[in-house]
């Protein structure tokens, strides 16, 4: 029911996202996701890969600090207040998102929606209730 | 001179009056401080055994550890009763060092003070402004006496709050400043910035707690058209006033009836001739709640016996050149690597490298401590990052009472070194 997502600690200067991105990238390592906040003398990147377990070996050998965070996945249908029906949910629920980030996949007409959140049986338990449609692993 | 009957006196006479302290400081230690006592008892030494100044060379070193290993109050060698203030200063690792004065310690505290502003050209018509800290550190509180004792007006600043600084500087009409030669300049720099350089009257900086350079002499007499001198001295020993400059800045005068100075080679246990370049050794003379006995500064420098242009005949010491220990001066401030490191060590989360960069930046030295990180479990979210941040910040502060830049880099981003590694990168221009 949870997607694993990689987060990589990283310092913010100059080469070190391209160092990340290349350490994969030439082991052929596919990004689904990345997101990256801003901040000021270091940061987290946090991804999510098409072979996540391959690209936690890749980064572990190459001396990267790597962890696993799980999150929940929804499919919703790519429309205007989509995602604020979901949010609407946590909310009435007292449910905290920690963070959050979405995205479109142009060949299908829903948008997905990553959720890093503390409490994660209750939100699953109460996502599923309401009928909305979480991702697996997979989620391509 | 402000003790001219000292200051000027014949060496000869000089020297048996330190051998009549040394004699009776030797058997003060003996009999009131147990840490003397067995040292002495080890190695068969007996305080009648002194009988020269040069027999000083039988007695074993004092060393920062002594004093940590007797905290907080072991060294004393008067009941509680008899101490009338407390001093410390950070000690190597977590403990602080202690140091505790008798009424009379005060008042030959305030004398050398008296005697060192003298030198730099005070008056009893002179308007201080004292930049050091006040609270536990010696600095505040021993210039703050010791213009008192000079019968100069003190305004008793403490440190901080640069603009306030300025702004009483000048309604004030401050004529000497007190401060480290960091804040000294700052103070300047910041005076020349906001254009009221030519409202000060500045005419002596009394600059202490850390060694300064002919460069930051030159800049401050440029600036504030005064005139600068440094003096020296430790909290293990009373804290300043073991030296200063005179107008003829030839070396630092010491108070050498307070203070019988040594400079050593500790590697060959040798005690050196006169000019020669080691650590200076110092012996209290006259100090009741915590005689010191051959106390190790780690600094470095060298002693001239030869009379100065100024007439008087005390030693002089050179500025100090350096550390055979690895201690570091921030902002004033005595700093131990291995303090740092006791801190870093002591949190699970952290990995075992780090790294110590001290630069200075407009004349304020900076200190930032960088460190690995290697535990997965802080990836979660960005909040327990800061939250590491603030955490090693706070400890660091507690233990150091500064504030340290810390900054959390990448697995292996530290250089590893093959045999000795190097912690501290200093990138203050010597």
């Amino acid at each position: 029911m949870l997607v694993k997502q990689l987060s990589v600690f990283m310092e913010n200067r100059p080469g070190r996202l391209f160092n990340l991105t290349n350490t994969l990238g030439k082991e052929g390592i596919d990004f689904i996701t990345l997101s990256i906040a801003d901040t000021k003398d270091f940061g987290i990147v946090r991804f999510i890969a098409r072979d996540n377990e391959k690209a936690y070996k890749i980064l572990k050998n190459a001396g990267f600090t790597v962890g696993i965070t799980e999150l929940i996945g929804v499919e919703v249908s790519d429309r205007p207040n989509a995602l604020a029906e979901v949010v609407a949910l946590m909310d009435e629920e007292k449910i905290n998102i920690e963070y959050l980030y979405s995205f479109v996949l142009t060949s299908q007409n829903t948008a997905k929606i990553l959720m890093r959140i503390e409490d994660t049986d209750r939100a699953i338990k109460l996502l599923q209730e309401k009928g909305i449609k979480l991702l697996s692993e997979k989620i391509l | 001179m402000f003790s001219p009957e000292i200051e000027r006196i014949d060496r000869k006479e000089l020297r048996a009056m330190q051998l009549e302290r040394l004699k009776h400081i030797v058997r003060y230690a003996y009999k009131n401080v147990s840490m003397y006592k067995k040292r002495f008892d080890e190695i068969g030494l007996k305080p009648e055994h002194i009988k020269s100044l040069k027999d000083i060379e039988n007695i074993p070193y004092t060393t920062k550890d002594d004093l940590r290993d007797h905290y907080p109050y072991g060294l004393f060698a008067v009941p509680m009763k008899q101490i009338v203030r407390l001093h410390a200063s950070s000690g190597t690792t977590g403990k602080p060092i202690v140091g505790g004065y008798t009424r009379n310690d005060l008042d030959n505290w305030s004398t050398c003070i008296a005697r060192i502003l003298t030198m730099a050209g005070a008056t009893d018509e002179d308007i201080f402004q004292v930049s050091f800290g006040y609270g536990l550190f010696t600095g505040g509180f021993g210039l703050h006496y010791g213009v008192e004792k000079l019968g100069a007006t003190v305004v008793p600043m403490s440190s901080g709050n640069t603009e306030r600084q300025l702004l009483l500087m000048r309604d004030f009409g401050v004529t000497a400043l007190i401060a480290t030669p960091s804040y000294a300049m700052y103070l300047a720099e910041t005076a020349k910035r906001e254009g009221i350089l030519k409202d000060l009257k500045v005419r002596l900086v009394c600059m202490g707690a850390e060694a300064s350079t002919a460069e930051t002499h030159e800049s401050l007499q440029k600036l504030f058209g005064a005139f600068p001198t440094e003096n020296y001295g430790l909290t293990e020993v009373g804290g300043p006033g073991v030296a200063g400059e005179c107008r003829e800045k030839a070396g630092m005068h010491i108070n050498e009836d307070m203070f019988y100075p040594e400079i050593v080679n500790v590697e060959k246990n040798r005690v050196l001739q006169e000019g020669e370049q080691g650590e200076m050794v110092l012996t209290t003379l006259t100090k009741e709640g915590m005689p010191i006995l051959r106390y190790r500064t780690k600094d470095i420098t060298s002693i001239t016996y030869e009379p100065c242009k100024c007439k008087r005949t005390l030693a002089r010491m050179a500025r100090v050149v350096g550390r055979t220990d690895d201690m570091l001066i921030i902002r004033g401030v005595n700093v131990f690597p291995s303090q740092i490191e006791s801190v870093l060590m002591g949190m699970e989360e952290l990995g075992k490298t780090y790294e110590i960069i001290v630069d200075r930046v407009n004349y304020m030295d900076t200190l930032e401590v960088r460190v690995e990180v290697d535990d997965s479990n802080l990836l979660t979210d960005y909040f327990k990052l800061e939250e590491l941040v603030n955490k090693i910040r706070h400890k660091l502060r507690v233990v150091l009472q500064i504030d340290v830049k810390v900054k959390l880099v990448e697995p292996f981003s530290i250089k590893r070194s093959e045999g000795k590694v190097k912690r501290v990168i200093d990138l203050r221009k010597k």
